[in-house]
């Protein structure tokens, strides 16, 4: 299985990746130590200057880390047709036991370099730097994420056994079996729809508030992380039959297929960078305080929100497109 | 705000390719091996992607399952009457027996396929061949060819029809004859076939109507086209990664020669980066700029290089890799491929590429811009 190209890039990516912030790690540490921006030493002069290539070394990681989690559920979909019973990407991770955790640690992994990103930007914008130490250390705790992701994908990969036969998004997500996708394809759709429809309302018009310059920043940031989670939720339990037009089809895979006009990806790609950014604002917001940083932070939080706001909104359009478009009707059963 | 750093990214780009085709040189050769890269990577993948595509769509017209009577562990002939013993099966659409064979020719040391043209009562001497076959002994409609049977007789053919060059890639070594004729030939007595085959219109029933197979008739073994399918998709997968584990060392050539090529500044380039930060560029305009550079390189080398490998690929017929990917045979058919590509493929060939690239050079940029002006310029 290893030699399937997909995957040794996969795993090239994850090396690289791996190494790439092991080396920042190590700076991170120098910097934790003997950072001190009032001091003229040689030491802080180079750590000044290093600081440089390790931003760049990280912007780099965390967007080949974007660019991999994009290429591992595609690949996942392709790769459907070497298992016995796999008809899209649900039956390829579930092949072994370490498909789906190597899929979580990779959007964990996603939304902790988005953050970092933000707060790097931040960074930067201050003659002071900042927010540097802060930086690091949230560094040294995404290190973990992206050594465990780099495991788990290993084990995955070299674990795939051709004959073993899967179970697919038939069995997965059907109202009738057990388990968290089990329970999710079973929420009552009717309650399901009022809470998406609720919390989609709230996330955007908190947002905006935020865009506004009024306060509640932690809130969206919060609401945000709580809309991804719902509409995740909501995609199994009733968007993905609208657009499968079948009343028992949950899967959340195959609506990123050809057959459906690849839909799933004008839903998923504004749904990851509409929280991503939602996150950011949260961790942004906490350093309004500090007198170098006031001026960008009150400046870059609403430009953020504006387009966070925005691709909710694209992402909510898209669900309620699909949902009014599709010939199915469910209203009088639910 | 928007605008105005649109305009400045786009006057780093104006910049950067000034002072690229101020080096010609130098940008070339390093243009030059970078497309070579991309061109061999993207004719592997552009190639055995389009003939898995190739085998797929072939074996769509197959029928689901295949049954073949097993003796001792060989491929034996299959009575007529299992067809019988089969009886209804639910979901079977269609069973029939099918002959066929291989014959030896020693004229042209080649294997033609010979198989019973289905029903059709074709007449006991005509037979219609591929065009390997017709190639390969330079035979044209009308022609007779003459094939020893099994007890030494000689029989002959008329050819009076040759297959239609588009189908080549199956049927260039094929052979098609009456099934009296099949039979006579290779000596097969009446009421035995080859194999069987049974097709099943709901792709969810063929599994159990496999098992049942089984249970029935125990010295059979199926062969579904699903698992077929699913062994040339790893087997095309497969010859694919070798190939691509064989140009690892190319790729590792290349980041040591993007490595040397970054780190290695004449001093030209560097007085230029020394006046650049004299006149107040900082050390993340430098990064910048060189991060554009590297773009710039990077897609053209990737555009160049991925065109070329497609006109490679589906105009010259891949002859670079065709023994290694294709295999190789006497009545080899000659196709062109149709056109194929996708997503993941574009996606893994600029992880294989660009990353390395990237990677290689972010260190000798970062020294590059950290250089002081007056260490430069003195």
């Amino acid at each position: 299985m290893l030699l399937n190209p997909a995957i040794m890039a996969l795993l090239l990516v994850s090396i690289v990746v791996c190494s790439m912030l092991m080396l920042a790690s190590g700076f991170a540490i120098q910097v934790l130590r003997h950072w001190d921006i009032e001091s003229g030493s040689e030491r802080q002069l180079g750590l000044e200057r290093r600081t440089y290539l390790i931003s760049t070394l990280l912007i780099w990681a965390f967007s080949f880390e974007l660019m991999s989690l994009l290429l591992f559920i595609y690949n996942a979909e392709s790769m459907s047709g070497q298992f016995v019973g796999a008809m899209c990407a649900t039956g390829v991770l579930n092949v072994n036991g370490w498909g789906w955790p190597t899929l979580f640690l990779k959007i964990a992994v996603f939304f902790s370099g988005a953050v970092w990103l933000a707060l790097n930007y931040l960074d930067n914008q201050g003659y002071d730097y900042p927010v540097v130490k802060y930086k690091y250390r949230l560094l040294l705790a995404i290190l973990p994420l992206v050594v465990a992701e780099f495991i788990l994908q290993l084990l995955y990969f070299t674990n795939m056994d051709p004959d073993v036969i899967t179970s697919c998004c038939g069995t997965l997500f059907s109202s009738q079996a057990e388990g968290v996708a089990a329970e999710v394809s079973g929420l009552p759709p009717r309650n399901m729809m009022l809470v998406f429809i609720l919390i989609g309302v709230i996330v955007i018009v908190s947002g905006l508030r935020v865009a506004l310059r009024v306060r509640g920043n932690w809130f969206f940031a919060l609401l945000g992380g709580a809309a991804f989670v719902v509409a995740l939720m909501s995609i199994v339990s009733f968007v993905s039959l609208y657009i499968y037009e079948h009343p028992h089809h949950h899967c959340p895979f195959c609506i990123l297929k050809s057959g459906h006009d690849y839909v799933g990806y004008i839903l998923y790609v504004p749904l990851f960078i509409a929280a991503a950014l939602a996150m950011s604002v949260g961790a942004l917001s906490s350093w309004r305080d500090k007198p170098s940083l006031t001026l960008t932070v009150n400046r870059v939080i609403p430009r953020l929100s504006w387009i966070a706001v925005i691709f909710f909104a694209l992402f909510y359009l898209a669900a309620g497109w699909s949902i009014w478009a599709s010939n199915l009707t469910m209203a009088e059963v639910w | 705000m928007m605008w105005l750093f649109l305009r400045k990214q786009k006057y780093l780009i104006d910049f950067t390719l000034s002072s690229l085709l101020r080096r010609k040189g130098k940008s070339l050769g390093l243009l030059a091996v970078y497309t070579l890269i991309v061109f061999m990577l993207a004719s592997v993948t552009l190639f055995t992607h389009a003939l898995r595509k190739e085998a797929g769509l072939m074996l769509q017209a197959s029928p689901e399952i295949i049954v073949q009577r097993m003796q001792a562990g060989r491929h034996a002939l299959i009575p007529a009457d299992y067809l019988q013993r089969i009886g209804r099966l639910r979901g079977v659409t269609q069973k029939e027996g099918r002959l066929w064979g291989y014959y030896y020719d020693p004229a042209v040391k080649a294997n033609y396929t010979i198989m019973t043209a289905g029903q059709v009562a074709a007449p006991l001497t005509e037979i219609i061949i591929g065009t390997g076959i017709a190639r390969a002994r330079g035979l044209v409609v009308g022609d007779y060819l003459t094939l020893r049977s099994q007890n030494g007789e000689a029989y002959s053919f008329e050819i009076t029809e040759l297959l239609n060059e588009k189908s080549e890639l199956v049927s260039a070594d094929l052979l098609l004859m009456s099934p009296q004729a099949f039979r006579r030939l290779f000596n097969i007595p009446e009421g035995f076939y080859t194999d069987l085959v049974l097709s099943v219109r709901n792709p969810r029933e063929v599994r159990k109507v496999a098992e049942k197979l089984t249970l029935l008739l125990p010295d059979t073994r199926p062969i579904l086209r699903e698992e077929v399918l699913r062994t040339y998709d790893s087997v095309f997968s497969w010859r694919q990664g070798i190939l691509f584990v064989l140009l690892t060392g190319s790729i590792l050539a290349f980041v040591i020669f993007a490595w040397d090529k970054a780190s290695g500044l004449s001093a030209e380039e560097r007085r230029e980066i020394g006046i650049l930060k004299a006149v107040g560029w900082e050390t993340a305009d430098v990064m910048r700029m060189k991060f554009w550079e590297g773009m710039i390189v990077s897609l053209s080398a990737f555009l160049i290089g991925y065109l070329a490998a497609y006109a490679h690929v589906f105009y010259a017929s891949a002859s670079l890799f065709e023994p290694v990917l294709k295999g190789w045979a006497v009545l080899y058919p000659q196709f062109r491929l149709t056109p194929f590509v996708d997503g993941l493929q574009l996606a893994t060939l600029l992880f294989f590429t660009v990353l390395p690239y990237i990677v290689a050079t972010i260190i000798p940029i970062w020294r590059t811009s950290i250089t002081d002006p007056d260490a430069v310029m003195r």
